[in-house]
């Protein structure tokens, strides 16, 4: 095998073309959506318009009279056994909160009543006749004053923590919890630079473009199957079998192609619900959640507010750090509890010179949409938060940013504290701010003052940047395993557990194996994810499948080679240290066996069927690293922001193909922008979403789309597959602080809540006084 | 109500309710590259044509294409094909569950205007979301597309 060096590799660090390119953009019946059985019923949710309330009473009495409904179920109905929909390891830090209907509704759009009918109409028409009263309870909608209300979102009994999270649920927190090192108020008191700041990001919609939807049914051995779009096929049987209260055995999940998730999938959405009605039928049913649903009552990025504490010498080293967030974790703790920590244990390792640092963290429980997974999972906000007040601090100091932060860099080979005392094994940083700032002309552009580049009447230009990491899956916790066979034509079949959902992880794993096998991509068929038939795999998030299951997927390659050589030479009658292998023959002087020939062999009782399985957990999350930099031009008579130039330079360790990864980067940093100047989800005052469809809720068209630029700057991550690390999340994370920086650096307008609308950028103007600039 | 149309240049006759979007109906002839996106005529996802330009089946009733030629990617898989290879070979389909409304809408352009510059194609294909792949990539397979046309 080709390997310790990127030179020497084939098949991986190249471009190709996603294994299923044709048949995804072809139309070919891939999706959940194509796949539904003939006669399903069709799944409807009656949803509460109110923020807050107690059930009094369901009259669903003339909805079943409706022809052709098949069921209307109330809570009254349906199994219940408090439950998660966040798809994370188990046991894990998230609570039971929900169950599959209750007597509360928690949001404007909790289900009331699930309807299940023949057709569309049916469904539709029933659910306007289930008659519900209700006793509208005072709503917890500010995040920021919800300790203090006199409502707790949650006084059910049997609630359920699977651990001690400290929460207080009488007031409405979910969770809290502190981690720290030095003696924070000592040094930071000891600094003469010193920042106290304070940070909102917003909810933002995922807002990929297949909804939720899911459908189910009996199959041959009686398990209750879901064909569901999913991140989290394993985790998904697991949370359904225990809000049915089944046995696993009993309940089946697969994942088809899927159109997108970012995130939004690794929780459970719609699967309950299908799956409620066949349990409750024995009919195969479907359920496809409209846009609005998929706004309104699914998951959303967690807002955070996040203060920053600083501490720093004159030169910008960081000395003290602290990072305190507080989360709205919505009307259930979807991912809420691990979602938090990254703000702050993905932001503090940047600095590594820091002799003091400081995480706190709580979540609060209000009766708004639901927070969840999205890309970023928490590092996106803390980056803002962190990577704008290292920028300001940057301008009170008069200091080059990307020098700031080159002098603050942690280094490669020493334990990061705030990263589980994990060791930095690879980074490149350094390199991707040097080469963003060839990029982007820094040296030559920047002024630190504003105001300082005109260029046009009541137009200014600046420069802004910030530094981001990730993971690269979750230490000690993400476990994925990976198996490969030999087939008797001569080919390989890779099955996986983790979720394709447009990544193209079957490609890049193919690529892998095809690197170890010596052969090239179309040799391998990729087979994911069936809970019946796949081997464990913890789902795709927390940017794992490429160093996790990648590393699973190399092992097992390994080992079906090094089975393959033993049978061969066997076959042979050679030594095994005397074969070549060139991919499609193993040879000995002129001895000959061809990949077939053993394909055939060992299906015809002269050897074991040649198969191999590997299983990877990794007891470290090698960071990938990006500096992200933007120019923009700001009008001072209208507050607009046009985002002139987006640069971003990316350390994922070896890439491992390059047309995916420059994909990836493109459109985690057009994501990263929405969140920066338009994205927001937007509540009314009686607590109804209201930014529910993609007329209210904004995401950038390819009209909006600035001008984005990647470059790669390779690391060789030795824990990595081929030096391999992650890349999914870590490109989200730059564009809003590098944004908001260069709004400051171009007019001096602080923005302090994204996103950076006109508005708030007028208003920052007009508030700081630069009325003469207007 | 009856509807008579042509799908691909099949003459079909179908009942339909009154109400039904094409999309629907589109959908249950079994054309599988026809997906909904928005439900509000924002997303392109489900462009299809009809009589050769490209419309919006989620918000386009069915009733309207009476008489009329519907296409979908089913019915001009072979025009097709080398766009789809060059998005392929940019990586430019990602999830690939908005690729055939936007190769709709891209095929309608290349058939409607002789050379189109990036601004042009931009601006024509601006009603196409896609939230993977941040454009850019999309971008470069239509100049590559664009280029393989020019040189035949």
């Amino acid at each position: 095998m080709s390997g310790q060096n990127r030179e020497d590799l084939k098949v991986v660090n190249q471009a190709r073309a996603k294994t299923d390119a044709l048949s995804i953009m072809g139309g070919a019946p891939v999706y959940t959506g194509d796949l539904v059985p003939d006669g399903a019923l069709v799944v409807k949710l009656k949803r509460s318009p109110h923020a807050f309330a107690r059930i009094v009473s369901i009259d669903k009495s003339r909805a079943e009279l409706v022809p052709g409904v098949a069921g209307v179920f109330t809570w009254r109905d349906v199994p219940h056994h408090r439950h998660t929909f966040a798809g994370a390891s188990y046991p894990g830090n998230n609570p039971f909160d929900r169950v599959i209907l209750d007597e509360y509704v928690r949001y404007v759009g909790d289900p009331v009543a699930i309807v299940a009918a023949e057709s569309e109409e049916a469904a539709e028409k029933a659910l306007k006749l289930v008659k519900v009263e209700y006793e509208v309870l005072e709503p917890v909608l500010d995040f920021e004053t919800a300790e203090q209300s006199a409502s707790a979102v949650h006084p059910e009994d049997d609630y359920v923590y699977q651990t001690d999270i400290g929460g207080d649920l009488a007031h409405n927190v979910l969770m809290s919890e502190r981690d720290e090192d030095g003696d924070f108020e000592a040094v930071y008191a000891s600094c003469p630079v010193r920042l106290d700041e304070t940070w909102y990001t917003p909810a933002t919609q995922q807002a990929m473009m297949e909804t939720f939807r899911t459908f189910s049914y009996y199959d041959h051995a009686g398990r209750l199957t879901l064909v569901s779009s999913t991140q989290i096929t394993f985790h998904a049987r697991r949370l359904v079998a225990m809000a049915l209260g089944l046995p696993q055995s009993k309940v089946r999940v697969v994942k088809p192609r899927v159109g997108g998730g970012f995130g939004a999938k690794q929780s459970m959405v719609t699967e309950v619900y299908a799956a409620a009605v066949t349990y409750l039928t024995g009919k195969p049913a479907y359920i496809q959640f409209t846009r609005q649903e998929s706004c309104a009552c699914a998951n959303t990025r967690h807002a955070f507010r996040i203060r920053v504490r600083l501490g720093a010498t004159e030169d910008g080293i960081v000395r003290a750090l602290w990072v305190d967030s507080l989360e709205n974790a919505g009307a259930y703790g979807e991912h809420a509890a691990n979602v938090i920590g990254l703000s702050g244990h993905k932001t503090l390792p940047l600095y590594g010179k820091a002799e003091a640092w400081r995480y706190t963290g709580k979540a609060v429980y209000t009766n708004t949409t639901p927070g969840g997974a999205y890309r970023g999972f928490g590092a996106t906000q803390g980056c803002f938060a962190v990577e704008s007040t290292v920028n300001k601090l940057a301008a009170q100091l008069g200091l080059d940013p990307c020098e700031l932060r080159l002098r603050n860099l942690p280094e490669v080979g020493k334990p990061m504290p705030a990263y589980y005392d994990e060791p930095l094994t690879s980074c490149s940083l350094d390199r991707c701010i040097e080469t963003g700032r060839r990029m982007t002309g820094w040296d030559e552009k920047y002024r630190s003052a504003p105001f300082a580049r005109q260029v046009g009447p009541h137009r200014y230009r600046g420069l802004g940047m910030a530094v981001t990491m990730q993971g690269s899956g979750i230490s000690n916790v993400d476990n994925c395993t990976a198996r490969i066979r030999l087939d008797d034509g001569g080919f390989y079949t890779l099955s996986i557990g983790a979720s394709d959902i447009g990544t193209g992880c079957d490609t890049i794993l193919a690529q892998m194996a095809a690197e170890v096998l010596e052969c090239d991509i179309d040799r391998i068929v990729v087979n994911g994810v069936d809970t019946s038939y796949s081997p464990y795999d913890k789902g795709s998030y927390a940017s794992s499948t490429t160093y996790v299951t990648g590393n699973a997927t190399v092992m097992a390659a390994k080992e079906l080679l090094g089975k393959m050589r033993k049978v061969a030479a066997e076959r042979m009658g050679v030594a095994e240290g005397d074969l070549e292998f060139d991919g499609d023959e193993f040879t000995c002087g002129e001895r000959k066996l061809t990949l077939t020939e053993l394909g055939v062999e060992s299906v015809n009782g002269h050897a074991d069927w040649l198969t191999a399985a590997a299983s990877f957990a990794g007891h470290t999350s090698p960071p990938p690293f990006v500096a992200g930099f933007a120019e923009v031009e700001v009008d001072t008579e209208t507050g607009e922001v046009e985002v002139v130039d987006l640069v971003g330079v990316v350390d994922c360790g070896t890439v491992v193909n390059r047309a995916l990864a420059q994909v990836q980067a493109e459109g985690g940093f057009l994501q990263g922008y929405g969140m920066a100047l338009t994205e927001d989800v937007q509540t009314l005052p009686g607590g109804k979403l209201a930014t529910n469809s993609f007329m209210q809720y904004k995401i950038p068209s390819r009209l909006d789309a600035p001008p984005i630029r990647i470059a790669f700057e390779e690391s060789w991550e030795p824990t990595g597959p081929f030096g391999a690390k992650s890349i999914g999340e870590v490109v989200i994370n730059t564009p809003s602080p590098a944004i908001a920086a260069a709004i400051r650096n171009a007019v001096g307008a602080e923005i302090h809540a994204l996103p950076a609308t006109a508005e708030k950028v007028y208003g920052a103007l007009r508030a700081q006084g630069a009325d003469s600039h207007v | 109500m009856t509807l008579n149309f042509a799908l691909n240049g099949r003459k079909l006759s179908r009942e339909i309710a009154p109400d039904e979007t094409l999309l629907q109906l589109l959908r249950d002839c079994g054309m599988h590259s026809v997906r909904s996106g928005c439900d509000t005529s924002n997303c392109g996802i489900c462009t299809v044509w009809v009589d050769g330009k490209p419309v919006l089946s989620c918000g386009y009733l069915a009733a309207r294409v009476e008489g009329r030629a519907v296409t979908t990617l089913e019915g001009v898989k072979d025009e097709a094909e080398a766009l789809m290879r060059c998005l392929a070979a940019e990586g430019a389909d990602q999830c690939g569950y908005c690729s055939p409304g936007f190769l709709m809408c891209a095929l309608a352009m290349f058939r409607e205007l002789e050379n189109p510059g990036d601004a042009e194609m931009r601006a024509y294909l601006a009603g196409n979301l896609c939230r993977c792949t941040g454009y850019a990539s999309q971008m470069r397979a239509l100049a590559k597309y664009a280029e393989g046309r020019r040189s035949k």
